[in-house]
């Protein structure tokens, strides 16, 4: 159902970028909100379930991230009211959505060390974070698209119908002010919450590694923004390539490094 | 016959001398309207005045007459002798009236096409003439059909959309780089006319201050005069780059201006802050690899004449629509006015129908005699229900042929069925 609605506003989306018509935009809109209404029923339901936070498994972990992202686009479309870029964002988290439709059910029963808050606090600050930052990555893209226009002279139809760069600058770094903190205040309840089920703080897993890598480039992009004053192409630039290295370490780390954070050691019982 | 005409001068036929004269006076207006009232050959009137138009809008069924009325009463109101402007004049009559009317509203009719200001001109006019008490259900239906077309045009149709001037453009260019101009600054580089044009558009649009520099110090100063804006020297020009956002840039100076250099310098002290060059001199006076630097723009001459020839064109294929949505709702008001012949004939059926109730009524009253009030209210609601259900069908029968071209025909057939005709002969 929640599928079914975000591909609903998706196209809709899609349709208002090409009509640019307001009624679309705002049926789009309220069909967003709709999805995502089913989609935090869905995750609480999940929940419940499970006990814990619907993480443990890649697909509901798309489907968390997915959930994230519409969170962080509808708090922006508050404070923004940019319309355009719930083209971008309801795609973005349709795609996710039928990947993790798409994957099969492989759940077994809850490892009772999962039963924690601290996981559900762990969880939810580092993917909120990557939300706001996946924002920031459509924004910088949008940014790159509209700066190239401008730059060569060539306005066409998408020249029309982005927005202004300073709005989507000023989005890219909203979205790093408040994402930044989230994962900061994400890894560090990770590790209280690794001293409790694990009893130690740190171990270099490869998770936490790359964690830290991409907090440590995110910090490099802050700071750079925040003292140096840099802005615009460059910091557009980036912040692409920082959220690439956060997918990597989403994606890759977990399914290809192995460590005691990837999904298939997440799942099974044994692990631990 | 009842016929809409429209009669006026706009930017294309009259030369600006000969609409002053009607212009200038802000109630003309009012004495137009007035002076249309006490006519007896005009039956509703709106009169529309603004710089690049003066035009009557009237219904009458004395054709002749009210027209060489409203000229008599044009060439008073401006002053001007008849044979003088009488070949400035159109006249445009019925369903071309209504074609005009409705481009007019939407700006197709307009010096600039799209420009939004005269949908506004003419719905105070129109809220004039009905507070004249001039407007009637003719002019009040066209005037609202054409808000709608008005309304129809601008959401259906790019029209409004696209700067088709250079200084608007610019601007157009600015908000696409800052958004917001509210709180930006502006530097002026040498004076032209075409670079004032476009620093008078960037401050309407909320730009907070404006530097302006010449080669002559006088010069700046006079130009900073008009502009409420502060004078500075030649030679300040770099250090100013530090501060303002957007720089216009238009000196006769053979060499560049501003260099690759100097920008690159002040770019890192204003921590890359955004900054628009508008270059409008020929030859350039922004070196054009200053457009390769990171957050900075740069538009020369050509490169903004690029966009307006592009707006044009889009303009013109924007119009072909926008003319297409006209030419539908004309023949939708076509068939609206239409229905308009068959509407006496409903009105005596009607009339008929009362008359026959109140004799009816009369002539029961005595047997009618023991009933309560409220039955004999009951009884009157009865006879009216069945008269108006048993005349319903003929109403919609006749209305539906109103627009056909046989409606004579309907119209006389009803007459006779009714027998309307003698009814209004015996009174």
């Amino acid at each position: 159902m929640a599928l079914l609605t975000l591909l609903l506003a998706s196209g809709g989306f899609i349709v208002y970028i090409v009509k640019q018509e307001k009624w679309i935009f705002n049926w789009s809109y309220w069909i967003l909100v709709a999805a995502f209404f089913f989609h935090t029923i869905f995750l609480g339901y999940r929940y419940a379930l499970l006990g814990t936070a619907p993480v443990l498994t890649l697909k509901s972990a798309l489907s968390f991230f997915s959930w994230c992202i519409l969170c962080a686009y509808l708090v922006l479309q508050f404070r923004f009211r940019l319309m355009v870029l719930g083209s971008f964002v309801a795609p973005f988290a349709a795609f996710l959505m039928i990947v993790s439709t798409a994957l099969p059910w492989a759940e077994g029963p809850v490892n009772p060390v999962f039963k924690s808050l601290w996981l559900t606090a762990h969880v939810g600050t580092v993917f909120m974070g990557n939300g706001l930052f996946a924002i920031a990555f459509l924004a910088a893209v949008m940014y790159l698209i509209q700066e190239r226009n401008i730059k060569r002279k060539r306005l066409g139809s998408f020249y029309a119908r982005l927005p202004s760069l300073a709005t989507l600058d000023s989005i890219n770094h909203y979205c790093l002010i408040y994402g930044f903190p989230l994962l900061t205040v994400g890894m560090i309840t990770g590790s209280i919450y690794a001293q409790y089920a694990l009893g130690t703080y740190w171990q270099w897993d490869p998770k936490e590694v790359w964690s830290l890598i991409t907090w440590l480039f995110y910090a490099a992009l802050l700071h750079e923004r925040l003292t140096v004053g840099w802005r615009g192409r460059k910091a557009a630039l980036m912040s692409i390539f920082c959220f690439a290295i956060l997918l990597f370490t989403f994606l890759g780390a977990s399914l290809w490094l192995g460590g005691y954070h990837s999904f298939e050691s997440l799942g099974s019982r044994t692990a631990l | 016959m009842m016929k809409i005409i429209t009669i006026g001068m706009n930017h294309e036929t009259a030369p600006v001398q000969m609409r002053e004269c009607l212009a200038t006076e802000p109630d003309n207006t009012l004495k137009a309207l007035k002076a249309m009232r006490e006519l007896d050959c005009i039956r509703e009137a709106i009169f529309l005045s603004t710089c690049n138009r003066v035009e009557a809008l009237f219904i009458t069924e004395r054709e002749t007459e009210a027209k060489t009325a409203v000229i008599q009463l044009m060439s008073e109101l401006g002053d001007m002798a008849q044979d003088d402007f009488l070949s400035y004049l159109y006249t445009l009559e019925d369903l071309e009236a209504v074609q005009h009317v409705f481009r007019v509203a939407s700006s197709l009719d307009s010096m600039v096409v799209g420009e939004p200001q005269i949908l506004g001109q003419i719905k105070e006019a129109y809220s004039e003439a009905t507070r004249q008490k001039t407007s009637g259900v003719i002019l009040n239906r066209l005037m609202h059909r054409s808000f709608h077309v008005a309304k129809r045009v601008r959401t259906e149709t790019d029209i409004c959309e696209a700067a088709v001037s250079v200084s608007y453009a610019a601007v157009e260019l600015a908000k696409k780089i800052f958004y917001d101009l509210q709180g930006k600054k502006v530097l002026l580089v040498g004076a032209g006319d075409m670079a004032e044009l476009a620093a008078r558009h960037l401050m309407r649009q909320g730009v907070a201050s404006m530097v302006v520099a010449n080669r002559t110090f006088e010069r700046a100063v006079q130009v900073a005069e008009a502009f409420k804006a502060q004078p500075v020297s030649f030679e300040e020009v770099e250090g100013q780059f530090l501060d303002v956002d957007i720089v216009i840039t238009s000196t006769a100076s053979p060499d560049y201006v501003v260099t690759h250099e100097q920008v690159k310098q002040a770019l890192r002290k204003r921590r890359n802050r955004p900054l628009f060059f508008i270059d409008i001199a020929v030859p350039r006076d922004v070196q054009p690899e200053v457009n390769d630097l990171d957050n900075v723009y740069v538009y020369d001459i050509d490169d903004l004449k690029g966009v307006v020839q592009l707006n044009k064109a889009q303009r013109i294929q924007e119009a072909v629509k926008a003319e297409r949505i006209v030419q539908e709702e004309v023949s939708k008001f076509a068939r609206w006015l239409k229905t308009l012949s068959v509407v006496p004939t409903i009105v005596s059926l009607r009339d008929k129908m009362e008359s026959i109730i109140q004799v009816e009524l009369r002539k029961s009253r005595s047997s009618l005699a023991g009933l309560t009030p409220e039955e004999i209210e009951a009884v009157q609601t009865l006879t009216r229900s069945v008269a108006e259900k048993l005349l319903n069908d003929p109403i919609v029968y006749l209305k539906r042929m109103a627009d056909r071209k046989t409606a004579n025909t309907y119209i006389d057939m009803a007459k006779k069925l009714f027998s309307l005709d003698e009814e209004e002969d015996a009174e």
